[in-house]
């Protein structure tokens, strides 16, 4: 600790606050995961404060947004939370679409409930699976993450890309579903079941994890809504909000599910709703791929909101026209010279983005409402009067990802 | 909130926490859009009024944000806050706006109403240079303590303006 000047001069009886050592935790550090920063006080192990502090990752994502049109901004949405990319995507365009007032197919709505569900368990694989890796679990995280390449693989199959998907566009979405992509999503569907309850005993009833997790970071109810949480961390310390029941959009509204809660609301807690939210999703996807619509996936090119497909460009006259008169710049969507919020319940929490739209093609703000660093905001009150070894596990249960948080 | 388009026509009043509001500020402006109930809050009454909808059950504090309205057709003032409103029993939303003007945009900071602001304002701070009194620690929050502009208002570019290059730099031998 550096000694300021005017600190050599204090009475020569040591105060309590001299026997504290301070902690650089981070930026690089294997169990931070991404990029962030945490100066503890500690007394011996115990933590008596903490400090986060963040921006080592910030890129200006909310300055592009102003300067790259509707469907460009997408690519920068995927480098948010690049754990389930394609539920920010998915918001992404949620937003835009409720600006710009555009009513999606049926089908596009279905497809987008699926890919949306498949990236919350893909992003509770990777939260949970390394909750467990930071706590001395490591074949659990191997199971999790073999499950992620299965997504994984049925993202590529869909639209090619693995990590980045940038899957929507304005009124639809880049590749509609093909009988092969149904096919994988069916097969992960029977497979997956297996490896959840193969996790769930290895870990559920774990002496090593349950110590290492129960009664740790406790968040009570009140505290949760004061401090804005959202999504699994709200929802494990008993607040009822899921987006998806509440304030239903996409096609939420057709399925059978539950919602998720715990009421202790320690990490312990929070790990068991992740769990008991894949198996939600599971139930959401398996419904939704049954059931899908037929019909086309974007809206039509008479309203001339979405890109049409090449064959429509090259074989038809409105599809020609369309396709020019949105690319070019002074013609493009009818933006309203207004202002919409819009969220979706991503993986993480509430993710919205507040669109102010000018009449041009690029919104003239675009904020982005991250859970993450809400979540990261308390963590100095989670952590507080815990042990150093606590540090990670409580990190780990709130999901926090460096990318979204400082954006 | 510029240019008067069909969307934006001020309405009769049926929200009662609108109303509530009338009889705090005296005449609000409210409209709604896609559904969305928004309404505007002079600068000098927004925490009383955040605290109003506080007891009348909006107990999540969603999102606090800024946009700067400088190349905005029609806008009367510079920036615009932007609270989101939430309530986790009735699943409502309300969206306040207050509007502040340089040359020292100041408002109320509303942590002792809710926690989840402090960083959010921070953040406002930040980007927007906007200050909250009475907030317990307003420091930067994503750009670097030495950094002295709010990188997203509207008269600052894109590609910045060099900033970057006047960073001290630090060798493993001087730290």
């Amino acid at each position: 600790m550096a000694i300021a000047p005017t600190e050599i001069e204090t009475p020569p009886e040591a105060r309590s606050e001299d026997y504290l050592w301070t902690l650089n935790f981070g930026p690089q550090h294997p169990a931070t995961h991404t990029t962030l920063r945490l100066v503890l006080k500690l007394e011996g192990e115990r933590v008596v404060d903490a400090v986060p502090e963040m921006g080592y990752l910030h890129s200006g994502f909310e300055k592009i947004g102003e300067h790259l049109t509707f469907n460009q901004y997408v690519t920068v949405t995927d480098r948010m939370n690049y754990i389930s990319p394609m539920a920010n995507n998915v918001a992404w365009h949620h937003s835009v679409e409720t600006l710009l007032g555009i009513d999606l197919t049926p089908r596009c709505t279905y497809i987008r409930t699926i890919v949306a569900e498949l990236a919350r368990i893909s992003d509770h694989l990777l939260s949970n699976g390394a909750v467990g890796l930071d706590t001395g679990a490591f074949t659990y995280f191997l199971y999790a993450f073999y499950q992620r390449e299965v997504i994984y693989d049925i993202f590529e199959t869909l639209c090619g890309a693995r990590f980045t998907n940038s899957y929507t566009r304005v009124g639809g979405v880049s590749q509609d579903f093909t009988p092969l992509v149904i096919e994988k999503t069916r097969a992960f569907l029977k497979t997956f079941p297996k490896t959840l309850n193969d996790m769930e005993r290895l870990l559920n009833r774990n002496r090593i994890f349950v110590d290492r997790t129960k009664g740790v970071g406790l968040l009570t109810k009140e505290e949760a809504i004061n401090r804005g949480a959202t999504g699994p961390v709200a929802r494990a310390s008993g607040v009822t909000r899921d987006l998806r029941r509440d304030e239903p959009y996409l096609a939420y509204s057709d399925f059978d599910f539950q919602v998720s809660c715990a009421s202790a609301g320690d990490c312990y807690a929070r790990y068991l709703v992740r769990m008991q939210e894949m198996r939600e999703s599971l139930k959401i996807v398996e419904q939704a791929v049954e059931n899908l619509p037929s019909g086309p996936v974007d809206v039509g090119i008479d309203e001339r909101m979405a890109l049409p497909t090449k064959k429509q460009v090259y074989s038809t006259i409105e599809g020609t026209i369309s396709h020019f008169e949105l690319s070019m710049s002074n013609r493009g969507f009818e933006v309203p010279c207004e202002e919409a919020y819009a969220a979706i319940e991503a993986p993480n929490g509430e993710l919205g983005f507040y669109l102010v739209g000018d009449g041009g093609d690029q919104a003239y703000r675009a904020r982005c409402r991250p859970p993450s660093v809400l979540n990261f905001a308390m963590f100095p009150h989670l952590i507080r009067g815990h042990t150093l070894s606590d540090v990670v596990a409580v990190l780990g249960s709130l999901n926090i990802i460096a990318a979204e948080l400082d954006r | 909130m510029t240019d008067s388009t069909e969307t934006k026509e001020p309405e009769a009043v049926e929200n009662p926490h609108v109303v509530a509001l009338i009889e705090l500020c005296g005449a609000v402006e409210s409209s709604t859009f896609r559904g969305q109930q928004r309404v505007i809050v002079p600068a000098e009454k927004s925490l009383d009024a955040l605290s109003l909808l506080k007891s009348r059950g909006f107990d999540l504090l969603i999102d606090v944000s800024c946009v700067d309205y400088l190349e905005y057709r029609g806008a009367k003032h510079r920036y615009g806050l932007v609270y989101l409103l939430a309530s986790t029993a009735g699943h409502q939303r309300l969206t306040i706006r207050v509007f502040v003007d340089d040359p020292e945009p100041t408002v109320a900071s509303v942590v002792p109403l809710w926690e989840a602001a402090n960083w959010l304002e921070r953040e406002v701070w930040d980007l927007f240079g906007i200050r909250f009194t009475g907030h317990p620690d307003l420091r930067r929050l994503v750009m670097p303590e030495e950094f002295t502009a709010h990188p997203l208002r509207k008269d600052y570019p894109l590609q910045g303006r060099g900033e970057r290059h006047n960073f001290p730099v630090i060798t493993r031998d001087h730290s």
